[in-house]
């Protein structure tokens, strides 16, 4: 759907944005349901699982948190876990800051407050396509964070009921995932610092517990890779097919 | 009813996971970046979603355990494929719901 320019009107920047959610929102149903129906076994209320969700927004640390409170640990324990489980965002904040340029502090901290891994690979991949603006991208951001919180809720009020991994939805942030990361391989530099990540992520993944390998792996890899640009420029010049 | 220390704890999972998300962006959004940092921030997005991907599906488990034949790996092959080819988002994740469900109902 190639327009000439990006129209700034509200209709068409909450149309687009609404509509370039879809997959994050279909994959986060299923999980968010899941988390609801796990925290409320351990004993949280609709109320206090929407609260989380909302303060919050951050799947895996949630999971973790509900996790340890039912295992009897402290807030000091549950929080420095979480902080530890969220350091990656250092690095996808850092990388959309790019996109940003120049806008209003206070929109750049609404903006901070969006930044998930789904809402990150899906803006960033929008915006090197043109086409594709802050408002959008909040859009995404917020439209996604609603879909989680509801899906929280409503998994905390009765998700025992609805039927889990219907029409393989599990695996649709996977296959989100895969095709972002396609997007994202453009040329062979691009390629090999992916290998080098995946690589270095898996073998970390075994040996180390936790999800610090993330950042490990990543810090590594394009830390390589620009070694790589650097040293080889012939490599980094090799474009994929799409430039 | 929410009681005290619950709200402690979410509002401090909520600044912990808050100013990972923010610090940077409020840090590098309104300067001139150097030129490696440029280059090098323009490939971790590659990294870091090769990063998330690769160990959920070669691993198993808890504690994590290679795992070279599992449905996860075995969907994403051609999930993966479609992707290259076709390059549309909608299609690789409906693709890849199908074939997962097709191949829970048979190979689990």
């Amino acid at each position: 759907m190639p327009t000439p320019a990006a129209t700034t009107d509200r209709r068409s920047v909450l149309k687009d944005g609404i509509r370039a959610s879809w997959p994050v929102c279909l994959g986060y149903v299923p999980i968010g349901l899941a988390f609801g129906v796990l925290a409320q076994k351990a004993g949280l209320s609709p109320l206090a699982i929407g609260l989380m969700s909302v303060l919050v927004f951050a799947g895996s640390s949630q999971f973790i948190a509900v996790a340890m409170l039912e295992a009897g640990s402290g807030i000091a324990a549950i929080v420095a876990t979480v902080f530890t489980v969220n350091l990656r965002h250092l690095l996808m904040s850092s990388a959309i800051s790019v996109n940003l340029k120049g806008l209003r502090k206070r929109w750049l901290s609404l903006f901070a407050y969006g930044i998930t891994d789904e809402s990150f690979a899906l803006n960033l991949v929008r915006f090197r396509e043109g086409n594709w603006d802050w408002k959008r991208a909040l859009t995404v951001n917020h439209v996604t964070n609603a879909v989680w919180v509801g899906s929280t809720v409503i998994g905390g009020l009765g998700g025992a009921f609805i039927p889990a991994h219907a029409f393989g939805i599990d695996y649709a942030l996977m296959a989100m995932f895969l095709c972002l990361l396609v997007y994202q391989l453009r040329g062979s530099l691009y390629v090999v610092t992916g290998l080098i990540a995946g690589a270095v992520a898996a073998v970390l993944s075994l040996a180390i517990p936790g999800n610090s390998y993330i950042v490990a792996a990543s810090v590594i890899a394009a830390t390589a890779g620009l070694y790589i640009r650097r040293r080889y420029p012939e490599i980094a010049r090799t474009k994929g097919r799409d430039q | 009813m929410i009681s005290q220390d619950y709200l402690f704890l979410c509002l401090g999972m909520g600044l912990v996971t808050y100013v990972p998300r923010w610090a940077p962006l409020f840090a590098l959004s309104n300067r001139t970046l150097p030129l490696w940092l440029v280059e090098w921030l323009d490939l971790i997005p590659a990294a870091i979603l090769s990063a998330l991907i690769l160990p959920s599906l070669v691993t198993i488990g808890e504690p994590r355990q290679l795992s070279l034949w599992n449905i996860d790996l075995l969907v994403a092959v051609p999930v993966f494929l479609f992707a290259m080819r076709t390059r549309s988002l909608g299609g690789t994740v409906v693709l890849g719901m199908a074939l997962y469900w097709l191949a829970g109902k048979f190979l689990g």
